[in-house]
């Protein structure tokens, strides 16, 4: 073997391990985020966490059952108002999406999937927290389900693509008019992947923060009711972080434990709905 | 077919037919709708932000984007400092993460054992699923700590003769916001260029391989520079992220109006801005200055997410790379 070769080979093996050494320092932050999320918060998880609302400011105790509530109300809310649209145009683009008008509306939601999630609190902002008068959780829920339509759009065209064409040419063969072709065969067939796609854009919008700071703005008192402001997880999280007392800092870790808890519990739940049916690359 | 057998067998079917068939143009018409709803709500934005932008456009014009002051008991607003710490932190994140992010994805794709793909593959998707409030305490409590002992001193040793490390590091600065902006977009960028290497012919790889290139070259030389303009565009969705990211980086790049060319410096982006004063801008023109950056911020934004998306376009034809991710 001439020393070229060799050389050659020596390079390929060497680039090999860099990619490799590379790959591993890319995954290394979460290891050590997980890692400090339970070292750090696990600690003051206790049931007085999750019923009480926040003691008044640098006493001890207390726990967020108010912003672990409003994040339910808040995501919830989100999901009903954006579930729909969202999952509507993916049919629209995977079952008419063919022409000109497919490509424009599929451009403009991977354009708007980019756009910085703070830009649509200020558009939440101005369309409800400014007409009302005052911050309240349905305008937090509306920047969300923004948030969410054209995730779940793309995601619902691209489950709804995937169904046989045998599967509806056998509907329409049996009579079946193409909107109940479309409705019981086809998406119906897509369900568990739509679902996987719901399920997916609700845990990303369930840690937003940004677009919650002057719309739902945060409370201190247990509330369900949603024309009030109202606190989630990530606002909590926020503002005991930049908080000055230690008591803060320990409950925020262990509401970023809980909200990752919850986000990871959300994504394992998706990827088990849909298992190997779809998308095995 | 005879037209008696006709007129006296099918009267009840078409009849029935049509009935049924109203519910496809009702259909369409629906889900034409739901679609429909997407460039309006675009628009509105856009609208609403321009609209709102006016009277410090106004007041201000051009020299809004290059004048420092940054006044609100003076009322005078210039966003150059945000928008020279929106570019720099961004641009930062990308130098640390495109290595980061290249190496997952060819690692994945070209180079780690088949059973260590999907599960490692899912790790750096979880990356993305950390939500951006959490990365900002983490930043808080272990970043800037670990920085403070463990990286800023060999740094400052070793560069602190550059302007790039000059002045004293008191942990909120340019330096902790482009790091925790970098691990936040690695995800993404490795996402969709594994997606644009997957999407690159195997023949291409064969080829240079039946040519008796080694793995490393038939990976340099053949799979990157066909998946070129989608790998560009990965990195470009990256930086849109890194552009638009608010909480994490508010939290720890020290939002100060400066502009300073040490990232041991604290700065400020425009998304902090919005996030930290627009609750608190006390009168119309405070309001409208931060409108503006908004309308800047979205701008800037949706003009690389464009771009990116053209790119990564041209090597996987309209498919939605990237989706699981994005």
């Amino acid at each position: 073997m001439t020393v070229r070769a060799l050389r050659r080979r020596a390079v390929s093996a060497l680039m090999t391990g860099l990619v490799a050494g590379l790959c591993l320092l890319a995954v290394l932050p979460l290891l050590f985020i997980l890692g400090d999320l339970v070292a750090k918060g696990a600690s003051s998880i206790d049931w007085h966490f999750f019923t009480r609302s926040p003691a008044p400011a640098g006493e001890s105790g207390g726990g967020v059952a108010n912003a672990i509530a409003g994040t339910g109300v808040i995501v919830g809310l989100a999901g009903l108002i954006g579930l729909p649209v969202g999952i509507g145009a993916g049919i629209f683009l995977a079952e008419y999406g063919a022409g000109r008008l497919g490509f424009f509306v599929r451009f403009v939601a991977d354009v708007m999937n980019g756009t910085p999630s703070i830009v649509v609190g200020i558009f939440a902002w101005t369309f409800i927290v400014k007409p009302v008068g005052h911050f309240s959780a349905l305008a937090g829920a509306v920047a969300l389900a923004v948030l969410m339509v054209p995730m779940i759009a793309r995601t619902s065209e691209e489950m709804v693509r995937l169904v046989p064409h045998s599967l509806r040419e056998a509907a329409l063969a049996l009579g079946y008019p193409r909107w109940r072709t479309s409705l019981r065969v086809v998406v119906r067939s897509a369900l568990s992947g739509i679902v996987t796609g719901s399920l997916v854009a609700i845990a990303r919008v369930a840690g937003e923060t940004a677009p919650l700071l002057f719309t739902a703005l945060g409370n201190l008192n247990f509330t369900t009711d949603v024309s009030q402001p109202m606190q989630t997880l990530s606002l909590q999280i926020y503002v005991y972080a930049t908080g000055p007392f230690d008591e803060w800092h320990r409950l925020a870790w262990a509401a970023a434990l809980v909200l990752m808890g919850l986000v990871l519990v959300l994504a394992l739940f998706a990827r088990w709905v849909t298992r190997e049916r779809y998308g095995a690359r | 077919m005879t037209s008696a057998t006709t007129e006296s067998v099918a009267p009840p079917a078409p009849a029935s037919l049509r009935r049924r068939n109203r519910g496809d143009p009702l259909y369409r018409g629906v889900v034409t709708a739901l679609a429909l709803a997407l460039p309006l709500l675009l628009l509105v934005l856009v609208a609403e932000l321009a609209v709102n932008a006016r009277p410090a456009m106004r007041r201000f014009g051009w020299g809004f984007l290059t004048s420092s002051t940054w006044d609100p008991v003076a009322e005078v607003y210039g966003a150059a400092p945000m928008i020279f710490g929106t570019l720099v932190s961004s641009l930062l994140a990308l130098v640390i993460a495109v290595p980061l992010a290249l190496g997952v994805a060819i690692f994945l794709t070209e180079f780690a054992p088949r059973w260590t793909r999907k599960p490692v593959a899912f790790l750096v998707e979880l990356l993305a699923a950390v939500p951006s409030v959490v990365y900002g305490l983490w930043g808080i409590f272990v970043l800037i700590p670990f920085l403070r002992t463990y990286a800023v001193p060999p740094l400052k040793a070793a560069l602190g003769w550059t302007p790039l490390f000059q002045g004293v590091f008191y942990g909120n600065s340019m330096l902790a916001g482009g790091i925790i902006l970098a691990i936040m977009i690695v995800p993404y960028i490795a996402a969709v260029s594994r997606e644009v290497i997957l999407a690159v012919p195997a023949s291409q790889r064969e080829a240079a391989l039946g040519l008796g290139a080694t793995r490393w070259e038939a990976v340099w030389s053949a799979v990157l520079p066909y998946g070129r303009p989608g790998i560009i565009g990965a990195v470009m969705l990256g930086l849109g992220r890194a552009l638009g990211e608010t909480m994490a980086v508010t939290m720890v790049i020290g939002n100060r109006h400066d502009i300073g060319l040490s990232v041991l410096q604290p700065g400020y982006t425009m998304a902090a801005a919005i996030a930290n004063e627009f609750s608190e801008a006390t009168t119309d023109l405070y309001l409208s200055a931060l409108f503006e950056v908004g309308l800047i911020l979205f701008v800037i934004t949706v003009a690389v997410n464009a771009l990116a998306r053209l790119l990564v376009w041209r090597v996987a034809r309209g498919a939605a790379i990237g989706s699981k991710a994005l």
